[in-house]
């Protein structure tokens, strides 16, 4: 049943075959013996269990409340859940204990999801590979399938040993890898330059970044307030619409949502694209992208084109100037935003008292690492006022300008955008160390940083493994509010591709597979050549 | 000559302030002797013991001084600016502190509709040009009462800007109320900090984030204002329209009327000089002290060969002076940048303009429908009591400017019989007097607004003197719950009627005082007033003074 997607564990559920209990139970030791890949900061066993015994309840009197009563999911550890620790993967927030639930949170629990933990990331989600987390790196479950192990022997004899784990992207990676290893159905991560597509991509997932406004940001803790959005991890995209459907919607606790009331989220089932529009940008087109992405980007424009769609080629001349640009903006943001962590009303706070001055430094040197200190540094000199025109209000028009450019492609008849959501496939940890954090989040954000900036929506799909038996994920890039069509395509590029799933060996061996999958047959479909 | 105004070592004038170089586009007001806010005569300008000794040197140039104004008001809502937390005075340390005012990671500011209306209508009643896009932004500054390390308020486009504000000063001899207008520069929402408290002696600092985001209106004025006493009218006008209003209480005591003052002197055709800025005048007394003791320590500097800092003061009210402040030595940037969680604050002025598209008219906020609630302001409220009442201006002034003392006259005006002049002379003198000898406020009154009307009523109708009047307004203060005719029942101090009487107690004083009808025979008229006074002692004030004098002066015709 773990093996399951959303929707069929849920029909499962409807159907009798499993219970809430049974289900979260299943998720629960999977967990524990997965704990190796350490996508989860705190287990909430107990709060799981006490949120599944309710749920049989409901479906013991045939009440359920929907598609994901009994659903086991994982959050992100950067969004606020009342009672339980919630720590950004930082010092700063270690033994914090919000008083109140993210609106997301709250969402999904009112439809009777069950709450398996908070999951793992880069500190503050700053970072594209999870592994800058006080909590120690995040580890791909890819790292131990069967498909990449396979790959891996071929090419080095003998040498299998686990300091050659492969990232998992991130910043999300800890929701990106729960998912991936089955210890719960869906998980939500948040994106503000790519933080849940790159992972996505990574962990052979459907990473979804919704419209900006579409999806309330209240208790999320934020990196970037004008890009962050709540973003969704699921093994399909089906699974994906039906949490969206859930989170959707205007907050009056969020004043940059949308006011329109929402309209439920269904997706026709479409066999045909021919009417289709689909925009390839050039300017992806860049010398870093390995020669695998760029085939399988190349095969799933040829899909599209070979059932009738419509593919051109179009231009966003000013993505180039995203990377710096988003620097300028994100550090300046961020400086602003963490200037609340000062060790008085809650979180870390030094015990130097010479001054409040001390105390502030004090704590802040030891709440936050490196590359936090650093990204407020940084922004705290764009905002200075000899430099605030020449950088901040600079980098401002330049989002301007980029936002500008998806409109006009849009506007021109675009429907939708392709394009690679990653250079290359997951790496090993040892490998991805060798670069800084900025140097790997300005690389890695390359594909996906656009979108933030002009508040599209976005999707990763994973397209097909490398010849190293890694998952490769693609982007689609939607209209603004246009989720639904975008969710829509991805579906119908889901389907045809028939993405492999992930088979377990060591130390996952220790995982019963039949556990996962029952007694379905393993599917192991080879990619469509 | 000009009165050497602003000028250092100006002797023997009062307050050492007393006008402005010839020429000058404003003049500056005499201290007044009307009240103000409860401190009658007080608003005095400051008097450095240095400076009153000395005599103008011939030659010494004249100075002029500009003063600008910072004001926060605190809005009168229920809640808070950005958060659902109530809003009340003097509540239990931190008790009403929400998870936003608290800055926990992870909230969001949600715009209160009733302080952007508050915001429009007190732009609106200060000529303002209301902005129908504004915007919000952070102001950065790491201090232990700001939780979030920021402040929301608008600086690049506030919601009001251009405005003026009309205010009356009293100026010359005899005394005569001038209207003088300061211009607003703007209007800007945002938030209030907490509260501080400094133990030196433990060196702990204790915070309360009750005040934490509650609405603040800070109107700018511009430096259009010369001295102490100006800027206490212009806030007193202020804090007038902000009461008529209901947009802020601005309760000076309480903390929901601060000003901060900005104040240069310069030499008359020069350009303004360097400006220091006094922080926090939580009193109107204060702050025309303040600001007068700043202006001539600035002269004096100047005169001196010394130059002034553009720095961050405040005043020490026990020593009467201004110090800088030590906190904020260096200047501080601010790094203001937009604040991203506020979309743009959208108005429209269906008076002018349809609903923008795509706009819910449900939600957004109509100017013209806030025009239209607009309540009567007070300059308009004194026009009318000078026209309606035949009242002299400062009068009107008077009447406003003492909190409750409008109503209650118009309470008395409305029970009462007795012209209008009369019941302004009784409220204005004999009522504030009283109520002032005392320290105590309109509404602590032991007399009622009907216990006066009640009075003057029999006053006009001549059943009792205006000496028996003043006997019953003493006997109403001290024993209140009375009425005026039962006092003057009580104590028979009704005018008497019998004439027979009248006439035999005017014959026998003249029969006692044969001197004084000598004197009036030999041509001193006056004489006879020592007659009416033995009179009124007689007949314990219950005679008419007039009817006394025509009988005597009868008598000593005949």
């Amino acid at each position: 049943m773990l093996g399951r997607t959303l929707r069929e564990a849920s029909a499962g559920l409807k159907q009798g075959h499993i219970t809430p209990t049974e289900l979260c139970q299943k998720c629960l030791s999977l967990i524990k013996k997965t704990k190796f890949l350490n996508a989860y900061i705190t287990v909430t066993e107990e709060v799981a269990l006490k949120q599944a015994e309710e749920s049989d309840k409901r479906y013991a009197k045939g009440q359920s409340l929907g598609d994901l009563d009994g659903i086991p999911i994982a959050v992100k550890d950067n969004f606020s859940t009342s009672g339980i620790e919630t720590t950004c993967a930082s010092n700063m927030l270690r033994g914090y204990v919000p008083p109140y639930s993210a609106t997301v949170v709250h969402k999904l629990l009112d439809q009777g999801a069950l709450l398996l933990g908070k999951t793992n990331l880069d500190e503050f989600a700053m970072g594209s590979g999870s592994t800058d987390s006080v909590f120690g790196p995040v580890k791909n479950p890819w790292s131990y399938s069967k498909q990449y192990r396979d790959k891996r022997k071929q090419n080095l004899q003998g040498e299998t040993e686990d300091s050659d784990w492969l990232i998992t992207g991130g910043s999300s990676g800890g929701s990106a890898a729960a998912v991936s290893a089955f210890t719960c159905f869906a998980a939500l991560g948040s994106d503000t330059g790519g933080s849940t597509r790159n992972p996505a991509a990574h962990c052979g997932l459907i990473g979804l970044k919704p419209s900006y406004g579409l999806v309330s940001r209240h208790g999320l803790i934020p990196l970037v307030n004008s890009m962050d959005v709540p973003g969704i991890l699921t093994r399909s995209v089906d699974d994906a619409a039906i949490v969206l459907g859930v989170l959707a919607g205007h907050d009056p606790k969020d004043s940059t949502t949308i006011q329109d009331p929402v309209k439920p989220l269904m997706l026709p089932s479409v066999n045909d694209v021919s009417k289709l529009c689909i925009g390839i940008p050039k300017e992806y087109l860049v010398p870093e992208l390995s020669g695998e992405v760029r085939s399988l980007w190349t095969k799933a424009a040829d899909l599209f084109e070979s059932a009738g769609a419509k593919v051109i080629e179009v231009s966003l001349p000013h993505t180039s100037y995203s990377i710096v640009c988003y620097h300028v903006l994100c550090t300046a943001e961020v400086a602003s935003n963490m200037a609340r962590f000062d060790g008085l009303e809650y979180g870390h706070r030094g015990d130097v008292d010479l001054s409040t001055e001390a105390l502030y430094a004090t704590t802040r040197r030891e709440g936050f690492n490196d590359v936090v200190r650093g990204r407020i540094l940084s922004g705290t000199f764009f905002l200075l006022k000899e430099n605030y025109e020449n950088y901040f209000i600079k980098a401002q028009k330049v989002r301007r300008l980029i936002a500008n450019d998806f409109a006009n492609v849009f506007n021109s008849g675009v429907d939708v955008l392709l394009t690679p959501t990653t250079l290359c496939e997951a790496i090993p940890s040892l490998e991805f160390i060798k670069e800084d954090n900025r140097t790997r989040s300005a690389q890695d954000d390359v594909f996906t940083q656009a979108a933030n900036m002009a508040g599209l929506p976005a999707i990763s799909v994973p397209a097909g493994l490398s010849s190293q038996g890694l998952p490769i994920g693609l982007q689609f890039i939607g209209r603004a509010f246009c989720d639904q069509q975008l969710l829509t395509i991805a579906r119908w590029f889901e389907k045809q591709v028939q993405f492999p799933i992930i088979q377990f060996q060591e130390p996952m061996v220790e995982v019963d597979c039949s556990e996962i999958f029952g007694n379905e047959k393993l599917a192991s479909v080879p990619l469509k050549q | 000559m000009a009165a050497p105004v602003l000028r250092l070592g100006c002797a023997g004038r009062r307050g050492a302030l007393a006008g402005v170089a010839r020429g000058s586009r404003r003049r500056s007001g005499a201290p007044n002797g009307f009240t103000f806010g409860g401190l009658r005569g007080q608003i005095s300008v400051a008097r450095p013991p240095l400076l009153t000794a000395q005599e103008p040197r011939k030659g010494a140039r004249e100075w002029e001084a500009v003063v600008g104004l910072e004001i926060h008001a605190q809005i009168s809502s229920n809640s808070k600016l950005f958060s659902g937390s109530q809003v009340h005075f003097a509540a239990p340390p931190n008790s009403l502190v929400s998870f936003f005012d608290a800055s926990l990671p992870g909230t969001l500011p949600v715009l209160n509709r009733r302080c952007v209306e508050a915001a429009v209508m007190t732009g609106l009643a200060l000529n303002c040009r209301i902005n129908k896009k504004s915007l919000f932004d952070r102001k950065h500054y790491f201090y232990a009462d700001l939780p979030a390390g920021y402040q929301i308020t608008q600086q690049r486009l506030p919601i009001a800007v251009s405005g003026r504000l009309a205010y009356g000063v009293c100026v010359g001899t005899p005394r005569r109320m001038a209207v003088r207008t300061v211009r607003v520069k703007q209007i800007q929402l945002e938030q209030d900090s907490g509260k501080s408290l400094h133990d030196d002696v433990r060196a702990q600092t204790l915070v309360d984030l009750n005040r934490a985001g509650v609405g603040l209106l800070e109107v700018v004025m511009e430096p259009d204002m010369t001295c102490g006493e100006e800027a206490a009218m212009a806030v007193r006008e202020l804090q007038l329209i902000l009461q008529a209003l209901g947009t802020s209480q601005a309760n000076m005591a309480e903390g929901q009327l601060r000003v901060d003052a900005n104040i240069s002197v310069h030499h008359p055709g020069e350009p303004f000089g360097v400006r220091t800025e006094v922080k926090n005048l939580n009193s109107a007394k204060f702050l025309a002290k303040a600001i007068d003791y700043e202006i001539q320590r600035q002269m004096k500097a100047l005169e001196n060969g010394g130059e002034i800092l553009n720095e961050t003061r405040s005043f020490d009210s026990r020593l009467g002076c201004t110090v800088p402040m030590r906190d904020k030595e260096g200047k501080q940037d601010y790094r203001f940048m937009p604040e991203p969680n506020l979309p743009p604050l959208v108005l429209y002025d269906s008076a002018s303009a349809s609903l923008p598209a795509g706009a819910d008219a449900q939600q957004v906020i109509d100017i013209d429908c806030i025009r239209q609630r607009l309540p009567e302001l007070p300059s308009v409220t004194r026009d009318k009591l000078v026209q309606q009442y035949g009242m002299r201006p400062e009068h009107s002034f008077t009447l406003l400017n003492e909190v409750g003392l409008l109503e209650f006259f118009q309470n008395v005006i409305k029970e009462t019989r007795a012209e209008p002049k009369l019941v302004t002379n009784w409220v204005l003198n004999t009522f504030l007097g009283h109520l002032k000898q005392q320290s105590l406020a309109v509404g602590e009154s032991p007399v009622s607004p009907s216990a006066l009307a009640e009075l003057l009523t029999l006053l006009d109708a001549k059943v009792i003197s205006s000496a028996a009047a003043n006997q019953v307004f003493e006997d109403l203060w001290s024993s209140p719950g009375k009425t005026a005719a039962q006092v003057v029942s009580e104590q028979r101090l009704e005018l008497m009627e019998d004439r027979a009487a009248l006439e035999q107690l005017c014959q026998s004083l003249l029969e006692e005082h044969p001197q004084v009808v000598t004197d009036v025979k030999k041509g001193n008229p006056r004489a006879v007033n020592k007659l009416i006074g033995l009179a009124r002692k007689a007949t314990l004030n219950r005679a008419d003074p007039t009817v006394i004098k025509k009988i005597l002066e009868e008598k000593l015709a005949s």
